[in-house]
């Protein structure tokens, strides 16, 4: 009994506030070690800056306007192409789930061209579209497009059969069999593939921006390495970092606001 | 083939019928006159998958408002009599009528899985049982009434992770009767549940059956959930009714009593007989 108390009691202890916190503890330790490191000069500053540095990089960036100009660039594409690319993997996702003749048609096809490497197009889409927006907005619609495609699909086939013609049976007409039964089983499947897709969208919009782009993060970061500007390059790296960690809670929020009904998004 | 065996009323049930439940008696033999059922007519049904054929042949006759049990061993065609009846699969040969042209609101199917949507609250689930009324003014109140009945109105808000086995089945109830249905088929709805909930489910359907007066068909493998629950009980043996057996005992029936059980008795040795043959 005494030991039963002595192992649970700890967890009483535990506020909800701190437990949102935990997370960061490791994050800010590396960052803690990392400026001690930089300032006693164990790490040399042309490796690696110190902390303090990047700070002060991206305050003067922020103040000369250009930090959020680039960032706001980054995150249009990113937000355009997955749109697009989105768009169209779940529009995929939808037709060949629903219908076997629209999966007949495409899916084999489709499963073809994943396999392509899309970063693999490159060079291939400079040549189409030279270094202009659309062909980061290409290159990041296409990575976007396989995952949210793949789970959609899945998403839709895996959803109850006994529902469905409960659905039926209930007298719920094609639209209303998708609205309320269909869409909403495959919703989970529908959430991974947004979170594979938004850690895909971050990967290749850096790779885009870095290789062919006049504005952006990647290109600010490539602009600071010519000028051996190291805080700026390291800036960027931590700014991508983040936004992925930013993009990533967001769809969190949603699905714990669609899925609510979810045992596993219970609160207990 | 069919109607080979009859139950006669003994002297001492009907003595017993008189003075144990007037009011029981008074409810069964009035309700041919009030039942909102329907009559089903059956005439020379046929089904087969791929080469199987799956019912050979079967002509039944249910009146209104009358409960009926099928039973029969798995593979018997039993739920697949149900399900032609329920329209969930088409007809090869013969006909299945109601009597009148019937709205899909009509006829409601109950299943073995409660088969509620895990993203719609116990109201909700309940309202996809008034169909195409879902969407109406009153569908709220009608939800709220039908949940009533199953006694889960203070579930209502709740989603269908959270419920108990007995009580999915429940809310499934409420949906199936909802749109107030005149026939009920019920395909092994207590199937999964354990036995006290089971024998308490069942007391709930015989409750809200006697209040609707709906045509009830209960497929089951439970014998004595058929002799305790059904007027009339059906054995289908290789896909065509082999016993029509009427129960007669007084409603509300008691659980383990002598008529019951001896019923339960000779009919189990009609299924078991069939097994030995085999």
């Amino acid at each position: 009994m005494s030991l039963i108390d002595s192992v649970s009691l700890p967890r009483s202890f535990r506020l909800p506030r701190v437990d949102g916190l935990i997370q960061w503890i490791v994050p800010l330790a590396i960052i803690a070690i990392w400026q001690v490191a930089s300032v006693t000069g164990f790490v040399p500053t042309r490796v690696l800056p110190a902390p303090s540095d990047v700070v002060l990089a991206g305050w003067k960036l922020l103040l000369s306007g250009e930090l959020v100009r680039n960032i706001w660039v980054s995150f249009l594409r990113a937000s355009i192409g997955f749109l697009i690319g989105g768009g169209i993997g779940f529009a995929f996702g939808l037709a060949n789930g629903l219908s076997q003749l629209s999966a007949k048609l495409t899916d084999s096809t489709l499963q073809m061209v994943r396999n392509v490497p899309h970063l693999a197009l490159i060079p291939l889409v400079i040549l189409w579209f030279g270094i202009d927006e659309s062909a980061k907005l290409f290159l990041v619609a296409l990575g976007v497009f396989f995952p949210i495609y793949l789970n959609t699909l899945h998403g839709i086939r895996t959803v109850d059969p006994q529902l469905i013609e409960m659905g039926r049976i209930y007298g719920m007409s094609d639209g209303e069999l998708f609205r309320r039964v269909i869409f909403p089983g495959a919703l989970p499947s529908i959430f991974v593939g947004i979170r594979f897709a938004l850690g895909i969208m971050w990967l290749t919009l850096i790779v885009a921006e870095t290789i062919a782009a006049s504005s952006g993060l990647g290109y600010m970061a490539m602009q600071a390495r010519e000028f051996m500007l190291i805080d700026v390059v390291v800036l960027s790296i931590l700014i991508y970092a983040l936004l992925g960690k930013l993009a990533d809670s967001a769809s969190r929020v949603l699905e714990r606001l669609t899925l609510s009904w979810h045992p596993a998004f219970q609160k207990r | 083939m069919q109607t080979a065996l009859r139950t006669s009323l003994p002297e001492t049930e009907l003595a017993g019928r008189a003075n144990f439940a007037p009011q029981a008696r008074i409810a069964r033999e009035e309700r041919p006159v009030q039942t909102s059922g329907l009559p089903l007519s059956i005439r020379g049904l046929r089904k087969s998958f791929g080469d199987n054929e799956v019912l050979r042949g079967i002509d039944l006759h249910i009146p209104a408002g009358q409960f009926v049990a099928i039973v029969g061993k798995s593979g018997c065609g039993k739920s697949t009599l149900l399900r032609l009846i329920a329209g969930l699969e088409t007809i090869d040969a013969g006909s299945i009528s109601f009597g009148q042209d019937v709205q899909p609101e009509d006829i409601r199917v109950m299943f073995q899985e409660p088969r509620l949507l895990p993203w719609a609250r116990v109201l909700d689930n309940v309202e996809v049982g008034l169909g195409r009324d879902h969407a109406s003014s009153d569908a709220h109140a009608r939800a709220e009434k039908a949940l009533t009945e199953v006694g889960l109105a203070d579930k209502r808000d709740q989603w269908p992770s959270v419920l108990s086995g007995g009580q999915k089945q429940r809310v499934a109830l409420a949906r199936a009767l909802v749109s107030r249905p005149r026939v009920l088929a019920l395909d092994e709805p207590l199937g999964a549940l354990d036995a006290l909930t089971r024998i308490s489910m069942q007391r709930l359907l015989e409750r809200v059956w006697r209040d609707q007066g709906f045509t009830a068909i209960l497929v089951t493998h439970d014998v004595s959930e058929a002799v305790a629950l059904a007027d009339r009980v059906l054995v289908i043996e290789e896909g065509r009714i082999a016993h029509d057996v009427t129960v007669n005992a007084a409603r509300p029936r008691e659980r383990g009593s002598a008529e019951l059980a001896g019923l339960e008795g000779s009919i189990l040795s009609h299924l078991l007989s069939a097994d030995d043959r085999t």
